[in-house]
């Protein structure tokens, strides 16, 4: 009776829209409202003594923002060339950040009571930076905590 | 309206904005003529005009004001009430306020208006209230009563040029039947009789007695304010947006003229170039818009001294020059801490106790002086003060107590280098910790402020003369000229405040003149030894000690970071650019040796180097320390052949000459049309002078007759006096060693050495001079010039 109430009154929420793109081999989501837009490959200046992750930084027009290589957070190598990889441009903590993956996929509507807790099978270095995990149809769709991201370089 | 300084200005502008509330308020008290807040306000208003005009002395206003004020004090405090007679006549103060602030603004001066009919209108109607509101009569004194009459008749004629006006009309007769009253003094009771009914009996005789009353011109309302209407108040909100929006045009139009130089268009490079004209025009003006006097921070530092003097029991006077030096809004923001601490240091440390200063011969107030001029496109403040100065051996020994430096660098620092002690953190020497200063978070909390902002703090002492704080800073941060450089194909911005000079060695000077010091590079430039940085190294682009002799060349941007300077060495020196600062991202916030980024005219970003973060990261100062130990130690080995500063010149087709640099005053080329002579001898007008010149050449025979062109020659200074000496060509400024040998002696000559791989003889030019003057034709005594 109790969690019948409470489903009801979650109700508004239940539909969240994800944005998802793929890095190395894993499926990703991020909340659509996080997300600012999603660019292409974008010429980049290389940031020294910058951490690993961190690509370089992009002129989007007019702001600067740094480009966080995602695969390289993963520890996950890949096949895709530089000039193929997109920007998924995030806000988080009042920062503006691009993350670098390999491809963008579908904007979905996800159902909130598909929601989980990162598995404990999941490596701690991804772990880190997820919020939790929607089981899908076919997959999981990880969803990513893009401040995490920033904190864990 | 030129000559008008800025105090008077800002007076006028405050003024008018507050006139024009007076109206408000004035028309708002009409309607509600019970509302003493109102009142109240308008009071405030005129009093702060009156109290003003006194610094300025503006007699006239003052004495407007001041009657106007009465009148206000009166229907403050209830004494007379709110009568349309009053409004209308506090509105004519108001305009005649404005009359007269108008002359000020056009003139200078208040002008030579006659308000005496306004002066005396506003005190009879102030006087109005003892006859009007008091039962009993009070006015019984004869003089009173003279005065009233005069201005009554004061009135007339005024009413007599402003017939038209019904309510001056009103006015007239309302104090003349207060005249009246107050003459009339063998019948009490009609003092008593309801203002309302004198009034209006008075206005039933008016027509009569002014119809005669033509229009003039009232040139008082005719003179509208400019001043008022040409400032207004903007959020600040605001200018920091369009500040960043005209940053953005700074690199759309960079990008714009990149473009243009790959274009043959003619007409879109004259756009783009008019487009760089107005862009450049507009970031200068919006830059203004943010710019404010230094006395915004300036005007609480008298209070804080005063309290600082009052709590340590000294007497200290303040003084400030260039007051109106603008800053940007950020930087005044920014400095005000590092200021307020420089100030309570320089009276809590600085300046001595009364008795003390009397002791040593010193007025008993001690003198804070605060400067503050523009000067290469920085602000310097200066902040001196008549204390005791530094006491330098105690800075030496404190700082050696603490262990901030060495006993062997004790030893071997300077004075100067010694009171800059001073700015390390965990330094106080204050013998007593008071509440004001000498906690050891002093001076270099005010360093590393000062320096966030790109700007540097340096301390000269003169012991028992006082002190002298300079703080340097940036006129803004948003914007700032740039020094581009490459490094490993990537762009890097060097902010131009860093920037000493740049120098660019090649070929065999590389080997000779880079010297390796306990594992570090050094350059000797002009004798002075400068820790060399490699900016790919520094960036971790490339391994550390490695070879850097690829190409030859070696590009060198001399800079300066907290009191060391260092050549930062990059593959490339580019052009200097304006460039607007961007913050870099919290990511990238660690990185000491970024201070932010910027984008460039492609489109591209480049890294702004943080120079002091550079120095710091490189240990600068301990390399310098090494180098200086190394260099010490080496000096103490013998001074076998010594490096010295040749200026090298051709006397003729393979005859080379040297003299030392230090005596070349100044290189010069004097036109053959300026050669005079006096006397016998050769001269030129020279400094508002005569400057004697000795033809070098004559030394090996005859000069080359002087037909055409020009002379080149160096000026030397002998003794007190100036002389010219012609050579035939300037070759060099060389730094080597020198062995002079004798191979044969003639007069003149200190003999001959190998420089530059060949031999060039060294000159004596005292003996020339005392040659040249054996012969007339080239002798000139100065004393002559004179």
């Amino acid at each position: 009776m109790e969690a019948a109430a409470n489903q009801i009154t979650q109700q508004p929420v239940l539909a969240k829209h994800y944005v998802t793109f793929r890095a190395g081999e894993l499926f990703f989501g991020i909340d659509v409202l996080q997300v600012q837009e999603i660019i292409r490959h974008q010429s980049m200046t290389p940031v020294p003594l910058a951490p690993a992750a961190v690509k370089g930084l992009i002129n989007l027009r007019g702001q600067i923002i740094a480009a966080l290589d995602l695969r390289s957070i993963l520890g996950a190598e890949s096949g895709i060339s530089d000039e193929r990889t997109m920007n998924v441009v995030v806000r988080a903590d009042d920062e503006t950040i691009s993350l670098l993956v390999d491809s963008i996929g579908d904007v979905i509507q996800v159902d909130e009571r598909d929601f989980e807790n990162v598995p404990e099978t999941i490596a701690p270095h991804i772990r880190c930076i997820l919020h939790g995990v929607f089981k899908l149809k076919n997959e999981l769709m990880l969803v990513l905590n893009s401040g995490a991201c920033m904190e864990r370089e | 309206m030129s000559e008008l300084d800025e105090t008077i200005k800002e007076f006028l502008v405050e003024s008018l904005e507050n006139l024009e509330q007076l109206d408000r308020e004035l028309l708002a008290l009409e309607s509600d003529p019970t509302k003493i807040e109102t009142i109240n306000t308008i009071f405030r208003i005129v009093h702060t005009v009156k109290g003003t005009c006194g610094f300025f002395d503006f007699r006239k206003l003052e004495k407007v004001s001041h009657v106007g004020e009465n009148l206000l004090d009166s229907l403050r405090s209830q004494k007379i009430a709110v009568t349309e007679v009053i409004i209308t006549t506090l509105l004519r103060l108001s305009d005649t306020l404005r009359e007269l602030l108008a002359n000020i603004e056009e003139s200078g001066c208040e002008g030579d208006g006659d308000y005496s009919e306004l002066v005396g209108l506003l005190t009879s109607l102030n006087e109005q209230k003892i006859t009007l509101t008091s039962e009993a009569i009070s006015i019984n004194s004869k003089s009173e009563g003279s005065v009233d009459e005069s201005s009554v008749v004061l009135l007339k004629t005024q009413v007599s040029e402003e017939g038209q006006d019904d309510e001056l009309q009103r006015m007239f007769y309302a104090a003349q039947s207060e005249w009246q009253n107050a003459s009339s003094l063998e019948a009490p009771g009609a003092a008593a009789v309801p203002e309302s009914s004198q009034i209006g009996a008075a206005e039933n005789q008016a027509p009569s007695t002014v119809a005669d009353g033509s229009e003039s011109p009232k040139v008082s309302e005719s003179k509208k304010s400019e001043l008022s209407e040409s400032s207004l108040r903007v959020d600040v909100n605001l200018l920091d947006k369009l500040m960043n929006l005209v940053g953005e045009l700074v690199l759309a139009r960079n990008q714009i003229l990149q473009f243009t130089k790959s274009q043959n268009d003619g007409e879109f490079a004259s756009t783009s170039q008019r487009l760089n004209l107005i862009t450049s025009e507009l970031q200068e003006g919006v830059m203004r818009t943010r710019m404010q006097p230094i006395s915004t921070v300036w005007n609480k530092l008298p209070r804080i001294v005063r309290d600082i003097a009052h709590s340590c029991g000294k007497k200290v006077v303040l003084e400030m020059q260039g007051k109106e030096t603008e800053l940007d809004k950020t930087i005044i923001e920014a400095i005000k801490d590092p200021l307020t601490h420089v100030i309570r240091n320089s009276v809590d440390h600085g300046i001595e106790s009364p008795e003390k200063r009397l002791a040593a011969g010193k007025g008993a107030e001690g003198v804070l002086v605060m400067r503050a001029f523009h000067e290469g496109g920085q602000v310097v403040i200066e902040i001196s003060d008549d204390g005791a100065g530094l006491n330098t051996e105690r800075i030496r020994a404190k700082a050696l107590e603490k262990g901030l430096i060495t006993s062997d660098k004790a030893a071997s620092m300077g004075e100067a280098e010694v009171n800059r002690l001073i700015f390390l953190p965990g330094f106080s020497t204050a013998e007593q910790i008071t509440n004001i200063s000498g906690r050891g978070v002093g001076m270099d909390v005010v360093r590393s402020n000062i320096e966030r902002i790109g700007g540097a703090v340096d301390v000269a002492s003169n012991p028992g003369k006082g002190a002298k704080f300079t703080i340097k800073i940036p006129l803004t941060l948003a914007i700032i000229p740039a020094l581009i450089v490459t490094t490993n194909n990537n762009r890097y911005a060097i902010p131009q405040v860093n920037l000493l000079e740049l120098v660019r060695i090649e070929g065999a000077q590389l080997k000779q003149s880079i010297e390796r010091i306990q594992g570090s590079d050094f350059y000797r430039l002009r004798g002075k030894i400068l820790p060399l940085v490699y900016l790919d190294e520094q960036l971790g682009l490339s391994a550390a000690n490695s070879t850097k002799s690829g190409g030859g060349i070696l590009n060198l941007v001399v800079v300066r970071a907290d009191n060391h300077q260092f050549g930062l060495v990059v593959d490339a020196i580019h052009d200097t650019e304006e460039i607007v600062v961007k913050p870099l991202g919290r990511l990238l916030k660690g990185i000491s040796a970024f201070a932010g980024a910027t984008i460039m005219g492609d489109g591209q970003v480049a890294l702004i180097l943080d120079i002091v973060g550079m120095a710091r990261k490189a240990q600068i100062a301990k390399k310098e320390a090494a180098a200086k130990h190394e260099e010490s130690r080496s000096n103490d080995e013998g001074k076998t052949s010594e490096r010295k500063k040749m200026f090298v010149f051709e006397l003729g087709t393979n005859k080379r000459a040297a003299v030392p640099l230090d005596q070349v005053y100044r290189l010069e080329e004097f036109p053959v049309q300026a050669l005079e002579s006096a006397g016998d001898h050769i001269v030129v007008q020279y400094r508002d002078g005569i400057l004697p010149l000795v033809d070098l050449r004559g030394i090996y025979g005859e000069p080359p007759e002087i037909s055409e062109g020009s002379l080149r020659a160096f000026v030397h200074l002998s003794g007190d006096r100036f002389v010219g000496f012609v050579v035939e060509r300037i070759l060099d400024i060389v730094e080597q060693c020198v062995n002079v040998e004798r191979p044969y002696p003639k007069q003149g000559l200190v003999g001959s050495a190998v420089i530059q791989d060949k031999v060039t003889d060294l000159l004596d030019l005292s003996a020339i001079l005392q040659l040249a003057e054996l012969s007339p034709k080239h002798s000139f005594d100065a004393r002559e010039a004179r």
